[in-house]
């Protein structure tokens, strides 16, 4: 394990530099005037002498990329002009909620739709996969921000059971009770497309893990049905689940932006939209580099935990 | 069927000399250099022509390895594999191709699942022996005739074959490059015991109607004794035993050809 | 597995119905196939649909309710009509849907192909460059590419292409490599065609299913993700009617007015369930996987009929006296498709007490399923009992409760299976796998039961059991690997072991070896065995009497010697002449012409007939029973008493090869 865990380690700069490398990329697509679109309206002779110094615009590419490397490594994403502060302050207030909302989320997709996925392959053809099969087809097929529209318009709007966005009550302090009345429909909102995901593809794994040899020699044993299927099937199914749960971490945290945008979720996506619309390009560009880290550092540890449970990763 | 000028009569069709293939091995740490395993390591053999080398050995000796080199899949670290007298390396690949052919051990894995029959073995005609369409329509029939199938099935899918089947349509696309020499990588280990037989027994009429040269490599000892004029015993690379049947098969001198006799099933009461 | 077997033959033997034709059998991808289709339809004919200007503003009569005079869905906050917007916007969303997933699996799939077939260098630079897209969560990547692009629906779909872009690259990449080491690949090389024609005939056919199948089944994602990018403003843009755009307007207008968010959000929910539905009903033609008999749930025993129907075809005598297991007209079938396959027909059997048994047989004559209809594990579905008894000290296994069942497996009756690769859990330590046969069947403590293993592990020559009961399997050889399977079957000191070809992927000196273990170990409990080869030597070393089987029957049975030396059937005495043997030297092997028969399609009469040299006019007909030949010794063939006084070389010439 020791030696898998140093190899893979040793995987991770080289992937951050890649991301900091395409994060720089993309926002040298800015067509125009970079200092031009950071400042839009803040637009002075002085500004944007200012800022095309910061930028290194005079330079080429390479140089103006090493520059900002540097301020990065520094811990200096940028001054947001229109807010006024570090761009690096802004982003780290909206990372709690972000990642508080995508915890949740992932927590209530996979404490929902492994089990469905179970019973789904367990009781193939019977109602009970018939059921989950229609709910999982209805799940993948509905775009969240919707979803979550929905369900403020009932349990919000209609029923008034929920509050229909935020994240505490704006007058006085609730508490953990406000906060978890708060984080309901957005988690669910933000759990559906990937817990209906993960019912699918743990069904499929489930099944595929029955008709394998070793599943035959559990029960030629005489070892009890249950312990048949938790133990060897669901065991190695497992395998190919944990990289799923990898992978919707990933769609949570994307997906994010748009839950949050409807329950109005004070997180790194409204935060994103935000700026978008106010072209606060370093704002955006801090945004997505915080949210690609810490996405990246969700996918070590999905790696780990698969290498733990499969021995054989380790020694590939 | 007639041996390109290249070739000189003289030499054996083809020759190893002190051949040796490695390959990248395991790293001990991460900071320490990879180990290099050898797969062959060091062998020098003649293949007689007209006639039949068997290598004889168990998984992992080198044997399938030392059969890539020889048709050119694979370059060897060190040595020279000579065919016709000159080094695989000088060949352009379609010169090479049209000396020395190989069949495969999985029949049905050698054959592209979405080709029909046809359009297979069409490829090496219209590629090695630059036939016209008709030409190539009838030399199809002429092959499938050659290992025993009907003409018609040549317009099928792989997965409408059996394995013996696959494995005589393997053998048709070898031929179908008029190459001299055949490598046969386990030909009949992967089919029915009924089946191994019907296949070298084709084999076996081949080499006789076309005088073809045959590298027989089996795990199998008593396959190899029923078709070799000449076997080598591999372990770990190389080879640690050269003879004729008779003497590996009854008197055999190294301990581990010994060990495999006695391990050959069927000759006494455990 | 036989299973597998047999659904490969099907392949074989059956042609397959056509692609459309499976797809029209699946009623569900019908159905998304049609809403699918009705949906395309109305969107490519909006401009000739009488419907009204989606861009015409009406403030007059905005947010007018579904079903009011001139507008069916009402109208939105500007007052246009919804029915025209949704109709429009539908066109837009598929459109945007179809040429993002074309564009991306052009895109992607040509980097995976390009990369798995250089390999190398192309392969780490294209590779890590894909590895860094995936660093990101998708979604985040296109906002940012679309930030820095400014917003318009074209810049939407280029950055839905771009994050999409990997996932094509990775699955086509992952089926490439796979098929670069495949033999036909060499083969292609050595049939002299270029680089370009193997990657264009050879290669391209054999990805493209994975390629439309990561199509199909991301469609639908792609027409979300651009009506997502709609939805935050950031693709299309007013006054473009776009579903994502109008769920965005309808946000604002949740309390007052419903139907302007909930209205488009139905059509994409019905775009994407009828993509969706397409998709999968793709994938299951395109993915092999599936095709063959699907995925279906293994049941823990063996389907059986019941006792009446079993009982019906067979004689209420002659039980044999004082045997441990006795199988009488077992017939086990599978059906698979419409065809049913004879798979055991009509078997009978004896064990005694400590006895050694061999099956010999080739691939489909039946051996495998027989033995493992004993403990009923032959796959469920296809697999089915329908005739026969299997006594066991005189209780019939078929049919039992599963508890009772249960209480037999792994403790009277073990087995020791093929590949112990396959057969063993590649994620539970095998100390851990042999202590679960252990306690399956005894009252143990954790620690009693590792040390009893750890004890098992010794007695079948693993060298430092202790450490090694911690090894997982791929750590261990394939001869080790085998003794793990030898230790578990002999955990509860069963009364009979049925070993299915247990030394068939081990090589000849582990073979050897791994054979003397399993005859001493044997003897020393005592147990009764079953062994299956498609070897007469490796049976002839180990067992007492013998079986062979063609066709899902018994051919011939007795005592080892008599039946290797003086063999009363054509088929054993073919079979024998046709496997060469150390010793004989270079000789012409004499073949049994033709195949084997498959299962669904059996001869009338003896199954062997169409391929033996001494069949006559009843041969092919009717039911020809198993005659006693010998002492103990019977062959299914009219015929024997010709073979076994001229060896079938004598009785007919041998005749050419036809396959």
């Amino acid at each position: 394990m020791g030696s898998y865990l140093i190899k893979r380690l040793l995987l991770l700069p080289p992937v951050l530099l890649g991301v900091t490398v395409i994060v720089f990329l993309v926002m040298a697509l800015i067509p125009g005037d970079p200092a031009m679109a950071i400042l839009g309206t803040y637009a002075t002779p002085d500004n944007l002498a200012k800022v095309r110094m910061e930028l290194g615009l005079n330079h080429p590419l390479p140089i103006r990329y090493l520059f900002w490397l540097d301020a990065l490594l520094h811990g200096n994403l940028g001054w947001s002009y229109i807010l006024h502060k570090p761009v690096l302050d802004e982003v780290m207030s909206h990372l709690g909620p972000t990642m508080l909302l995508a915890g949740a989320s992932l927590v209530l997709c996979a404490i929902v739709g492994i089990p469905l996925g179970i019973i789904a392959a367990v009781r193939q053809n019977a109602w009970e996969d018939k059921l989950i099969t229609v709910t999982v087809l209805v799940g993948v097929s509905t775009p969240s921000f919707w979803l979550g529209m929905l369900l403020i318009l009932w349990f919000a709007v209609r029923l008034q059971w929920m509050p229909d966005g935020g994240m505490h009550d704006l007058f006085g302090d609730g508490g953990i009770l406000d906060l978890l009345t708060h984080l309901a429909l957005p988690a669910i909102t933000l759990a559906a497309v990937p817990a209906a995901v993960l019912v699918r593809l743990t069904r499929t794994a489930m099944l595929e893990v029955m008709r394998q040899d070793y599943v035959r020699t559990a029960r030629a044993k005489g070892v009890r049905e249950s312990r048949v299927i938790l133990r060897h099937v669901f065991g190695n199914a497992l395998i190919s689940v944990i990289p799923i749960l990898g992978i919707e971490a990933g769609y949570v945290l994307g997906g994010a932006v748009y839950v949050e945008t409807v329950f109005q979720w004070p997180g790194i996506g409204q935060m994103l939209v935000n700026a978008i619309s106010t072209r606060d390009i370093l704002l955006v560009q801090g945004g997505v580099l915080v949210v690609a880290t810490a996405y990246i550092v969700i996918n070590l540890l999905t790696d780990i935990a698969q290498a733990l449970l499969d021995r054989r990763i380790q020694t590939a | 069927m007639t041996a390109p000028g290249t070739a000189s009569d003289a030499a054996p069709p083809v020759a190893l000399r002190s051949v040796v293939r490695e390959y990248p091995g395991r790293r001990p740490s991460i900071f320490a250099p990879r180990t290099k395993l050898r797969a062959v390591d060091g062998v020098s053999l003649d293949v007689p022509r007209g006639r039949t080398l068997g290598i004889v050995g168990e998984s992992g000796c080198g044997k399938s390895t030392l059969a890539r080199m020889m048709v050119g899949l694979l370059p060897p670290t060190e040595g020279d594999i000579l065919i016709g007298g000159r080094p695989v390396g000088a060949y352009q690949r379609r010169e090479l191709s049209r000396l020395i052919q190989m069949v495969f051990q999985d029949p049905t894995g050698s054959l592209n699942p979405r080709r029909t029959v046809r359009r297979t073995l069409e490829a090496p005609l219209a590629a090695l022996r630059g036939m016209n369409q008709a030409a190539r329509g009838r030399r199809v029939e002429e092959l499938m005739g050659l290992v025993g199938l009907r003409a018609d099935f040549a317009d099928r899918y792989p997965h409408e074959f059996s394995g013996g089947q696959s494995q005589r349509i393997g053998i048709a696309r070898a031929l179908a490059a008029e190459a001299d020499i055949l490598v046969l990588d386990e030909p009949v280990s992967a089919l029915d015991v009924s089946v191994q037989a019907q296949v070298l027994a084709l084999l076996q009429d081949l080499q006789r109607r076309l005088g073809l040269s045959y590298v027989f490599i089996s795990h199998d000892l008593a396959v190899v004794d029923a078709v070799a004029d000449e076997v080598a015993v591999m372990q770990r690379g190389r080879i640690v035993e050269f003879g004729v049947p008779d003497t590996i098969f009854t008197k055999p001198s190294h301990a581990y050809t010994r060990e495999l006799l006695a391990s050959h099933p069927g000759q006494h009461k455990v | 597995m036989s299973a597998v077997l047999a659904e490969a033959a099907v392949a074989r033997v059956e042609r397959r119905p056509g692609a459309l034709g499976q797809f029209t059998r699946n009623r569900v991808a019908v159905f998304g196939a049609v809403l699918f289709g009705v949906i395309a339809v109305i969107a490519l004919l909006a401009p000739v649909l009488p419907l009204a200007n989606p861009d015409h503003t009406d403030l007059a009569n905005r947010m007018a309710p579904p079903f009011s005079r001139h507008a069916l869905l009402g109208t939105d906050q500007l007052g246009r009509d919804m029915l025209s917007r949704v109709v429009w916007g539908t066109r837009v969303s598929l459109v945007v849907g179809v040429v993002a997933a074309f564009l991306a699996a052009t895109i992607g799939s040509t980097i995976g192909i390009l990369a798995a077939y250089y390999g190398r260098f192309v392969d780490i630079a294209l590779m890590r460059g894909i590895d860094m897209l995936m660093a990101f969560p998708y979604l985040l990547l296109a906002l940012a590419i679309v930030a820095a692009l400014g917003p318009s629906l074209t810049h939407a779909m280029i950055a839905i292409v771009i994050v999409n872009v990997p996932f094509f690259a990775r699955s086509v990449r992952g089926v490439t490599v796979g098929m670069r080491r495949a033999d036909f690949m060499a083969a292609a090389r050595l049939s002299g065609q270029s680089s370009a024609q193997i990657i264009a005939f050879e290669l391209f056919p054999n990805v493209l299913p994975v390629v439309v199948v990561t199509a199909s089944t991301s469609i639908g994602w792609m027409i979300l993700e651009t009506a997502g990018l709609s939805f935050l403003g950031l693709g299309a843009q007013p006054p473009m009617a776009d579903l994502g755009g109008m769920l965005g307007d309808g946000r604002n207008l949740l309390e007052v007015a419903p139907h302007v968010a909930t209205i488009p959000g139905i059509a994409i929910l019905l775009i994407a369930v009828g993509v969706n539905l397409l998709g999968d009903g793709v994938r299951d033609i395109l993915d092999p996987r599936l095709k063959s008999g699907g995925l279906a749930r293994i049941r823990p025993a063996t389907e059986v009929a019941s006792r009446a129907d079993r009982m019906a075809r067979l004689p209420q005598t002659g039980r044999a006296e004082g045997a441990l297991l006795e199988l009488r007209g077992l017939e086990t079938r599978f059906r698979i498709g419409r065809s049913v396959w004879q798979a055991v027909n009509q078997v009978d059997m004896v064990v005694h007490p400590g006895e050694a048994i061999g099956i010999v047989g080739e691939s489909g004559s039946g051996k495998t399923v027989t033995a493992l209809s004993i403990l009923g594990l032959v796959a469920s579905p296809p697999g089915r009992i329908e005739g026969g008894e299997i006594l066991f000290n005189g209780e019939d296994l078929l049919g039992l409760q599963t508890p009772r069942l249960r209480a037999i497996r792994g403790d009277r009756i073990a087995y020791v299976f093929q590949d112990p690769l396959t057969t063993l859990n590649p994620v539970q330590p095998v100390g851990a796998q042999v202590v679960e046969a252990l306690r399956a069947h005894q009252r143990l403590g954790r620690k009693q039961a590792w040390d009893k293993a750890v004890a098992l592990l010794d007695s079948v020559g693993i060298p430092e059991p202790g450490e090694k009961a911690h090894a997982y399997p791929h750590e261990m050889s394939g001869g080790q690997r085998q003794r793990i399977g030898i230790a578990m079957a002999l955990a509860n000191q069963p009364d009979l072991i049925v070993a299915d070809e247990p030394t068939t992927a081990l090589d000849v000196t582990t073979q050897a070896r791994v054979l003397k273990l399993l005859a001493d170990l044997r003897r020393q409990n005592a147990a009764a065995m079953i062994f299956i080869s498609h070897d007469f030597g490796v049976v002839s070393e180990l067992c007492d009497r013998i079986y062979v089987m063609y066709g899902g029957r018994v051919v011939e049975s007795g005592r080892v010697q008599d039946v290797l030396n003086r063999p009363a059937h054509p088929y054993t005495a073919r079979l024998l002449a046709c496997v060469p043997r150390i010793g004989q030297g270079r000789h012409r092997v004499v073949p049994i012409p033709g195949l084997p028969p498959p299962t669904n399609a059996l001869p009338n009469g003896c199954a062997f007939a169409p391929r033996c040299s001494l069949a006559i006019a009843a041969c092919r007909s009717g039911e020809i029973e198993l005659g006693t030949v010998g002492p103990e010794h019977s062959a299914r063939c009219l015929r024997s008493a010709l073979v076994l006084a001229e060896g079938v070389e004598g009785a007919g010439a041998a005749d050419g090869g036809v396959a």
